[in-house]
């Protein structure tokens, strides 16, 4: 039984059943159904066509709730006559399912259940064990948000830009559980790359894979934090490096920059150097211009004074913090770098103890607190 | 995100109203009191922003470890001055502003006379365990 093939298929059957007349929610709980059945009959019994199979069940399905709701109030059949089953691409079906899960009027954490479910055949059990919130809570907010877009047409495309972010969010959720939500952001962003032409999805498909080819390095023990520099490059996945530089030149190659392929590039620089000091930062520093162009994010202008700082030094690097606002999350930490790198240890020391009160994870705040400690070391035994 | 609603019956700001303990409200007043909390978090769970509550009993003790193959030292139960955690809850909420609008909420429970207690809550975030991934 090949679970994945099964996760693959849901997004395309449940198009086909949409663009058959089916409401989504209906489509969704039909293939589901259908799901369980493939379980409990592929393994004696296998298809010879599994999309097919599951089309034709799934369809079953809802004629019969659609035949059970209608006869309970007493109303005539809705649908009567069933469409041929058969071969359905139907790839714009799909992609207008990404579009619907990700509709803007869904707050970004229903988007996110609903995407991995509804395209990413994810149980209803996973996705909560992945969020570390009740199962029951995360079937409402599921069924909340299918609600919220029942009424949406499936006619007009959406907005890519929100699929993409919602992927995004998917794949910076490290959660615990057994399910790699990276590895389903990236494994659902390969689909969504077959489905369209547009090459800031190639770039983010990019983005995840050169990030996530950096993963076994980026904690040690204990899940404390390795910084960039000091990660041991000999673990990064030199195939997933590879494969994410080549998606991104072929984008790049488009000359259709956005965002994504701007972060890319910045991450192909940092992937392709064999050390940390061999860094090409002055060719980093000119994508986060473009980003910065592209954007006008303040965080992208923070990240992009480490940047400057590792390029021109460090007092460079606190020049162009001027304008980044101070309350930004982890404005204390790039200001506790920069003035360590300076050489002033002591407000160095001072910066990061107020970035690890400030910090947002575990292990960022660990890792501040170990930097604060360890400079305010350095400084007290007059190390240079 | 997710955020502790932590519930101190003493230790935080100078109470707005000054409620006797609950076990001298009428019956009725506790009735109501009880059901609005649990409506609250029914109605959290239909919204899909429920994740955990307990109540606490409310004697408590304070433990540390006191050296090598000696009995841990207790303090308690707790003074009167120390502070009484009586509960929490657990939600799981796009933005602190929602927890903050959640809190507000959850503090305006009737108290011994009906009208709202005003109870004082605090809200911490939930350090997440992941990373993001920009560096």
């Amino acid at each position: 039984m090949n679970e994945s093939l099964l996760r693959e298929l849901v997004p395309a059957v449940i198009g086909v059943l949409v663009r058959r007349g089916a409401d989504f929610a209906s489509a969704e709980d039909a293939v589901q159904e259908a799901l369980i059945r493939a379980l409990e009959t592929w393994p004696d019994d296998p298809p010879r066509d599994p999309k097919a199979w599951l089309v034709t069940v799934a369809w079953h399905r809802f004629l019969d709730a659609v035949r059970a709701e209608a006869s309970r109030r007493g109303r005539e059949v809705a649908v009567e006559v069933e469409p041929p089953a058969g071969p359905a691409p139907a790839t714009d079906d799909t992609l207008r399912l990404y579009f619907l899960c990700a509709h803007p009027t869904l707050p970004p954490s229903s988007a996110v259940a609903l995407t991995l479910r509804a395209v990413g055949g994810l149980t209803t059990r996973q996705i909560a064990t992945a969020y570390l919130v009740p199962e029951a809570t995360m079937a409402q907010r599921i069924s909340r948000a299918k609600r919220r877009i029942a009424g949406l047409p499936l006619d007009r495309p959406g907005d890519l830009g929100t699929v993409l972010r919602v992927l995004y969010l998917v794949f910076n959720e490290g959660y615990g559980g057994n399910l790699d939500l990276a590895g389903e952001a990236i494994r659902i962003a390969r689909q969504l790359v077959a489905l369209t032409d547009e090459p800031e999805v190639a770039g983010l498909l990019a983005l995840m894979l050169l990030h996530h080819a950096r993963r076994a390095s980026r904690t040690g023990p204990g899940g404390r934090l390795v910084p960039l520099a000091e990660q041991d490059r000999s673990r990064w996945d030199t195939a997933l490096i590879g494969e994410g530089v080549a998606i991104l030149q072929a984008a790049l190659a488009r000359d259709r920059l956005g965002e994504y392929q701007a972060q890319a590039a910045i991450a192909a620089l940092h992937a392709d150097a064999r050390s940390a000091c061999e860094t090409d930062w002055v060719q980093i520093v000119e994508w986060y211009d473009e980003l910065l162009r592209l954007t006008g994010s303040p965080v992208v202008r923070l990240n992009r004074a480490v940047a400057v700082g590792e390029a021109d030094g460090a007092q460079a690097g606190l020049a162009a913090l001027a304008g980044v606002r101070p309350d930004l999350p982890r404005y204390a930490a790039v200001t506790a770098y920069l003035h360590e790198r300076a050489g002033d240890l002591e407000r160095a020391a001072d910066l990061y103890a107020e970035a690890s009160r400030a910090a947002t994870s575990v292990p960022e705040r660990d890792h501040l607190t170990r930097e604060a400690a360890r400079v305010r070391h350095l400084s007290a035994n007059g190390a240079p | 995100m997710k955020y502790l609603l932590l519930k101190h019956y003493r230790g935080g700001p100078s109470p707005v109203v000054d409620y006797p303990p609950m076990d001298q409200w009428k019956p009725e007043r506790v009735d109501a009191h009880v059901q609005y909390m649990r409506d609250f978090a029914a109605r959290l769970e239909e919204t899909g922003e429920f994740v955990d509550e307990r109540a606490l009993a409310p004697g408590g003790t304070f433990v540390r470890y006191d050296g090598e193959g000696r009995p841990p030292v207790t303090d308690g139960p707790f003074a009167e001055t120390k502070d009484l955690i009586a509960g929490w809850m657990i939600i799981d909420v796009e933005s602190w502003d929602r927890a903050v609008e959640l809190a507000g909420e959850l503090s305006a429970a009737p108290g011994a006379d009906g009208e709202p207690i005003y109870e004082w809550l605090e809200v911490r975030p939930f350090l997440s365990e992941s990373l993001t991934v920009t560096e």
